[in-house]
């Protein structure tokens, strides 16, 4: 393997464009993932995840722009890319003829880094019996199937795509613990994309909001707590708030009350409103940040694009 | 160790270092215990390991845990933790909270501080009898 400067990214995405039937599917996507790290990726439905992740996993072929996986393009030797990949989605996708003990003979043929041992204890851990056939198992049951054969070649990067969907309480519990027992061994990296932004708000390094084909933003689940703040105000009926700034966006009225989500890295200027009473500060939530960065009108972002460590 | 995260409210790390600071405010973790590493703490609880490590540092830079050589991470000695008037301004915030509330509830500051007192006996009660449930 060749050393070179981005060696330190597991994904590196550059202005990647794709479109579907003369839509925009994917407007210009730039994502870089350092290794080592637990990246989330959150958005409405349609706003581009899935599209985004077959181009990681060599199953779309990036029409405009780049798209680099450990080093390699994973379009055009996706075999060498996926062998040191891990894919987990949503969709029941495992063939559900075989039994769980064929699947796993099925992957350590595919996999030259599969590691019987972890495979062994993965499958006690989930009570998985070799002579169980997939149709037979539960639908939490097969995900821990499917997250067994994704993690048990020990990739360098796992690829979660929506993979607690649906699920139970305890089966996305053993999701969450793969995905951090993978990077807690050195040097490995996860993309996690999922609806489910507490768990995306645990787990996760940094997190990049997909929205309308680009990324919108991307930050780290501490700088909500460093540079943000909602702040509520109290107004009369008749009061109307001003239009989204790149620092105070996401206005949300419940009766007299109105909130904001405010950037700022100091407590200096909070922003004043003639008319308007503050009555309280507060955190923002990763809901209330999603929420309110879909909905802001301007699309310049200053605060939050510096986030990134991979920049 | 059992420690119980919530997805609203306070920060993950606080949360972690409030109920670490709970242990050893109980006695319940004492001088020189060892805590979990960061990566298991951080596999236990389903959370990245650089908001355990957060929680950690922010114990560390408090006095109340320490790093040694032997790589562990461990309940600091008493007089290596934060001067009485660190440690009160910790105290702020839920002071705050308290007189929030007295003020809402029309409670007089005499009132506030008797039933304070009050409390603090009711609970050193339950301890010892817990602990002479557990004899």
């Amino acid at each position: 393997m060749t050393v070179s400067s981005d060696d330190k990214l597991a994904v590196e995405v550059t202005d990647l464009k794709r479109s579907f039937h003369g839509k925009l599917a994917l407007n210009g996507i730039d994502l870089k993932i350092p290794r080592g790290t637990i990246q989330g990726l959150v958005g409405l439905n349609g706003a581009g995840k899935t599209t985004l992740i077959r181009h990681l996993i060599g199953s779309l072929k990036a029409e405009k722009g780049q798209v680099k996986v450990l080093g390699q393009n994973p379009a055009q030797d996706p075999e060498s890319v996926l062998k040191q990949v891990g894919y987990m989605t949503e969709e029941d996708s495992l063939p559900k003829w075989m039994r769980v003990g064929e699947l796993i003979d099925f992957c350590r043929v595919i996999y030259p880094t599969w590691d019987d041992s972890y495979a062994k204890e993965l499958a006690e851990m989930f009570s998985l019996s070799r002579q169980t056939k997939l149709k037979g198992l539960s639908k939490g049951q097969r995900a821990r199937a499917g997250l067994l054969v994704a993690i048990a070649h020990r990739p360098l990067l796992l690829v979660l795509d929506e993979p607690s969907s649906g699920l139970d309480p305890i089966a996305r519990s053993d999701i969450l613990e793969a995905v951090i027992r993978t990077i807690s061994d050195d040097g490995r990296t996860v993309l996690f994309s999922s609806h489910l932004l507490d768990e995306v708000d645990r787990v996760c390094d940094h997190i990049s909001l997909l929205h309308d084909g680009k990324i919108l933003a991307t930050l780290r689940p501490e700088d909500r707590d460093n540079q943000m703040q909602e702040l509520t105000y109290q107004a009369a009926l008749s009061w109307q708030p001003p239009i989204d700034t790149d620092r105070c966006f996401g206005w949300r009225r419940s009766g007299l009350e109105w909130s904001v989500v405010l950037v700022q890295r100091d407590d200096t200027s909070t922003p004043i409103f003639p008319e308007a009473t503050l009555i309280e500060r507060g955190p923002v939530s990763l809901q209330r940040w999603f929420e309110a960065r879909v909905s802001r009108k301007s699309s310049i972002s200053v605060h939050e694009s510096v986030a990134n460590g991979a920049s | 160790m059992q420690i119980n995260i919530q997805s609203d409210g306070l920060p993950i790390y606080q949360q972690i270092a409030n109920q670490i600071r709970y242990r050893i405010a109980a006695r319940n973790l004492k001088p020189g215990d060892e805590v979990p590493s960061i990566r298991s703490l951080a596999e236990s609880l389903r959370v990245n390991p650089n908001t355990v490590a957060r929680a950690y540092r922010e114990l560390e830079t408090e006095g109340m845990l320490e790093k040694r050589r032997t790589k562990g991470t461990y309940v600091a000695e008493q007089d290596h933790q934060q001067s009485i008037r660190q440690r009160a301004r910790q105290l702020e915030p839920h002071l705050d909270t308290l007189i929030m509330y007295a003020v809402q509830l029309g409670l007089s500051l005499d009132h506030v501080t008797e039933q304070l007192r009050e409390r603090i006996e009711v609970l050193e009660k339950r301890r010892t009898k817990n602990k002479e449930d557990l004899a």
